[in-house]
């Protein structure tokens, strides 16, 4: 096999593992745009996604698109339950406390999932077949047309969504100036619900639609969240372009650093590569420097 | 200040006397945890809660101190006292040098640039085998020895660590109450002002990130010693963002609130194990609803708590009188 | 009147007390350390069930030697310091004569020195090659020895005349150890690694790697891990149109592996104990007896197939009980007899411990199974 086709490979595996990474990412910064929390349970959404839809498939023998839209349906309940319960009830806590609050809600969530559904790895079957697709040499299986399609339908969407309709707007609005919007009249606390809606229903989507290729179980959340953190952390925590790039580079970083130099070393790589990044540019990667407020 | 140092010697009594109630038996292992997770809960709030710069990846200053001593007692044959020293100053140099571009970054790439160092160095605990053993752990480390007593039994272990965890205390408490503790937090308020005030920002952040690196590793070795192996899998992320954890539920920029939370938060499972299979979800509830409750922190929490009881009490006996 | 009760008082205590001593003279603790939650979950939780099961049967039976047995178990959560404290809390608190466990190598490398120190029998269920070598006095294990499935493996590629081969081991305890026996023993059977690959236990994806091994010269490979990563490994493979062999360890010697990794299981072969094709062995196999009764008991109480990893458990009780049939009451005289073992007709293999040889097992402990058809076949 010649090296540019191993090259190739490399790319391809990168960039539907960094779709993935994209998309839990997105998560993450929606909720912290409106709320500014770091949401540790977001990878625990992704988790649900793909546990709850192995349930209803597997377990209550439901066929695959409606398994799909109740474990979507189901993971929202959860991110509402959660907002309501542990985000709404608390008025003058510190960004920090919160963030404390979600790693209890994920140790809670994942917790619970163990009870309920055990310790068991399990399959997934993908959606439509899964004889590889060849290009140039380097192959691709259909469920990553999926997971490439899917993305891009939920970034679109979004940005409409964030772009054009009102509630999107008064969320942007959040998002610059919690209290400026709420003198405008915009009830923030709803917008609060609505972001906690959104990124459930969109990280337990990221989580069906891998897992008919990596699987799923109690505990993959955990992974998934910590890579999807970084995918937004990198994008500047918007909830755009920004994003997706991260989670690319990051998957790229991971794929190449383990084709080419070392795969035990490949995490450790794509962070040093990123570290050094953040060091020329302490602003992030994809946002202008912007004056800092004192 | 004389109200610090009655406190004081009161938790040092309580460390003392502590032994003599439990006479031996499993909980003193666990209280030999709770000392060393106390020094890295302090040593992480002189960063997060004085100057308010936050670290996800603690552990990795905890584990090269870990296994700086450890190889170097293990694979190396050095004194036990002396690899202790060589871990430190490891863990404080590498805190230095990261420091200047690390501590540069704010807010959110503080917190991932942190994870990233936090997640580099258990990648390398974890691959360089040759030296550390690699996932399957270094074993064979000898504990420390001061004289003819070998601290090799729980209640020695104890006194040993529990004595470094009170120098601990008494270094931050002394630190939070000086020149370098004000300056510390006008830079958690506003960076700027302080830098307005003549207040090198800069480096004084660096210098307290090696300071509170130079304690994680001093509390690494202190963990190889009384362990006697090592593995990876204890200096990960997870454990990092524990730490954070003590610290928050404890209250920010309170030494005796890291204490508590060090002490609570090493305890909880353990009081937990009755509820078996259930602990984990148990865990999370609690961890939720305390920091609901108390926002602040146990070490403001509680006096708030036990201050609103006793004014309820208080509303009755009117009533009835 | 008050010397009266004083009387009956010390008349009930007395009772009691006798009760009590009697009760502890007829009762022999067992103390259990297993990582039934964590990464390790998919050793801890057969291994608790397992041996929760037999002890209970045991004591059903009457007990060993009219004294009952009384487990004492506790997860560690996979964690090799809780290991610890839990190993202190068994000895100090719960006075347990001998402990079973823990699961994974790292945690019993660390709960080895307290187990010395305190000089309490340990049976690790642990496949680390370390435990028992260089051998403990305390130390004894029941899980079979990475040597012995590198050996079956190395031995059939030799066979058929495989000189080059990829490894791709996953980077925890279970992979660093496999990977270290089959770099150790490639040179002994002619067999030279071209590509030593890593992925880590919880990546969801290891084409790139797989892509570089496509690009070599290897002609076979051997993927050394477990659940869920090998699966991932078989399907990326098939994903890539990778034809060369792929054979992996006996960490994913169970239905489960099949399962997850569905079509692309179909042709892989790898080293298991015989648990997995108790029902194809010969009726002449002096394991048979033990291995259909813990597969169909296993199956009776927990509605799953038993497998190895359970009988690692089933072992270790089974060992005790011999121990203690044998005359061990205190942990010193148990693990006197337990050196004294000699065919036991186990799960895991027939083990015969002895002062040189704590882990007791000789390579006929595996057989080399194959996948055909969503089912094990034995490889001749």
């Amino acid at each position: 096999m010649e090296l540019h086709q191993q090259i190739l490979q490399y790319l391809l595996s990168g960039f539907s593992t960094g779709a993935i990474y994209a998309l839990i990412g997105f998560g993450f910064a929606i909720i912290y745009n409106a709320t500014t929390i770091i949401n540790f349970a977001q990878g625990e959404f992704v988790m649900l996604g793909g546990m709850l839809s192995y349930f209803f498939l597997s377990v209550v023998h439901l066929p695959l698109p409606a398994a799909v839209v109740l474990a979507v349906l189901a993971t929202t309940a959860v991110g509402i339950a959660f907002e309501r319960l542990a985000i709404r009830p608390l008025k003058n806590a510190t960004p920090l406390s919160l963030v404390i609050i979600t790693i209890g809600g994920s140790i809670l969530i994942r917790g619970l999932t163990m009870l309920i559904w055990g310790k068991d790895t399990h399959a997934l079957p993908s959606f439509s077949g899964s004889e590889p697709i060849d290009i140039g040499g380097a192959t691709i299986l259909p469920q990553n047309l999926w997971i490439f399609g899917i993305t891009i339908v939920i970034i679109v969407v979004n940005k409409l969504f964030f772009n054009y309709s009102i509630t999107g707007k008064a969320m942007r609005a959040c998002a610059t100036n919690r209290r400026a919007a709420s003198l405008v009249g915009i009830d923030v606390r709803r917008m609060v619900l609505f972001s906690f809606v959104i990124s459930s229903a969109m990280g337990s989507m990221a989580g069906i639609i891998i897992a008919p290729l990596t699987m799923t179980a109690y505990d993959v959340g955990i992974m998934l969240g910590l890579k999807g953190f970084c995918a937004a952390i990198i994008g500047g925590l918007s909830s755009g372009f920004g994003t997706v790039l991260g989670g690319l580079l990051l998957g790229v970083l991971e794929s190449l650093g383990a084709g080419l130099i070392s795969s035990g070393y490949k995490d450790a790589i794509a962070f040093v590569i990123l570290l050094l990044i953040l060091f020329i540019r302490p602003q992030g990667l994809f946002k202008k420097a912007d004056s800092e407020r004192v | 200040m004389k109200r610090e140092i009655v406190k004081f010697l009161i938790l040092a009594l309580l460390v003392l006397v502590v032994p003599l109630l439990l006479k031996g038996g499993y909980l003193m292992n666990v209280l030999v945890f709770v000392g060393i997770n106390t020094m890295l809960a302090v040593a992480l709030n002189l960063l997060l809660g004085f100057a308010g710069q936050i670290s996800l990846g603690h552990a990795a200053f905890f584990g090269i101190g870990a296994y700086c001593s450890g190889i170097l007692t293990a694979t190396f044959g050095l004194n036990p006292w002396h690899a202790m020293a060589v871990a430190a100053c490891a863990g404080t140099v590498l805190a230095f040098v990261v420091g200047f571009p690390i501590l540069k970054l704010k807010g959110h790439y503080l917190a991932m640039a942190t994870l990233g160092l936090g997640i580099i160095v258990y990648i390398v605990f974890n691959e360089a085998v040759n030296l550390t053993g690699g996932p399957s752990g270094l074993s064979g480390i000898p504990n420390l020895s001061v004289g003819k007593t070998v601290f090799d039994s729980d209640t020695k272990n104890y006194y040993l660590i529990w004595g470094f965890t009170l120098a601990t205390i008494l270094l931050s408490l002394n630190l939070a109450h000086s020149r370098i503790g004000r300056a510390l937090r006008a830079i958690h308020d506003s960076e700027v002002a302080a830098r307005v005030m003549g207040v090198n920002a800069r480096l004084l952040k660096v210098r307290i990130f090696a300071l509170s690196a130079f304690i994680s590793a001093v509390a690494g070795s202190l963990y190889a010693h009384t362990m006697t192996f090592l593995s990876p899998a204890s200096f990960g992320f997870n454990f990092s963002v524990e730490l954070v954890t003590m610290v928050v539920i404890g209250g920010l920029g309170s030494i005796y609130g890291s204490l508590f939370g060090a002490v609570l938060l090493t305890l909880l499972p353990e009081m937990l194990r009755t509820f078996q299979d259930y602990d984990i979800v148990v865990y999370g509830l609690i961890l939720i609803l305390m920091t609901m409750f108390m926002p602040g922190g146990l070490v403001r929490g509680i006096p708030a708590m036990i201050g609103a009881v006793s004014a309820r009490r208080g509303n009755g006996g009117n009533e009835h009188a | 009147m008050m010397t009266k009760r004083l009387r009956l008082l010390s008349a009930v205590l007395m009772v009691l007390f006798c009760c009590n001593a009697a009760l502890a003279a007829s009762t022999i603790k067992i103390g259990a350390l297993f990582s039934v939650t964590g990464p390790a979950a998919f050793l801890g939780e057969p291994e608790r069930n397992t041996a929760q099961m037999l002890v209970n049967e045991i004591n059903k039976a009457g007990g060993v030697k009219g004294q009952k047995l009384e487990l004492v178990a506790y997860d560690t959560g996979g964690d090799a310091t809780k290991a610890v404290q839990l190993a202190t809390k068994l000895i100090k608190d719960d006075k347990v004569a001998a402990i079973i466990g823990p699961s994974t190598t790292g945690e019993s490398m660390a709960v080895i020195p307290v187990a010395e120190k305190d000089q309490v029998p340990l049976i690790s269920c642990a496949a680390g090659i370390k435990i028992t070598e260089p051998v403990k006095k305390w130390v004894f294990k029941t899980a079979q020895n990475d040597t012995l499935a590198v050996a079956r493996i190395f031995e059939y590629l030799q066979k058929h005349k495989v000189s080059k081969v990829a490894i791709l081991t996953v980077s925890d305890g279970f992979g660093a150890s496999g990977r270290e026996q089959l770099k150790a023993q490639a040179g002994k059977y002619g067999i030279q690694i071209l590509i030593d690959d890593t992925f880590g236990p919880k990546d969801t994806d290891m084409t790139a790697q797989l892509t570089k091994i496509r690009g070599s010269q290897a002609q076979a490979i051997i993927c050394w891990g477990t659940n869920p990563g090998p699966a991932i490994v078989a399907k990326n493979a098939r994903q890539l149109g990778i034809k060369i062999p792929l054979y992996m360890s006996h960490g994913v010697s169970s239905k489960k592996f099949i399962e997850l990794a569905g079509n692309a299981a179909e042709g892989i072969r790898l080293p298991s104990g015989k648990v997995i094709v108790a029902d194809l062995l010969p009726k002449s196999d002096p394991q048979r007896k033990s291995l259909m009764a813990f597969v169909q008991d296993y199956q009776k109480h927990y509605k799953v197939e038993g497998d190895h990893f359970g009988g690692h458990a089933w072992d270790a009780v089974m060992l005790l009980k011999g121990a203690i049939e044998r005359g061990g009451t205190t942990p010193a005289t148990i693990r006197d007899q337990l050196e004294k073992t000699k065919n036991y007709h186990g799960i895991g293999g027939t083990f015969t411990y002895s002062p040189a040889d704590h882990a007791g097992l000789t390579k006929d402990a595996f057989v080399l199974v194959e996948v055909k058809n969503k089912d094990w076949v034995l490889v001749k």
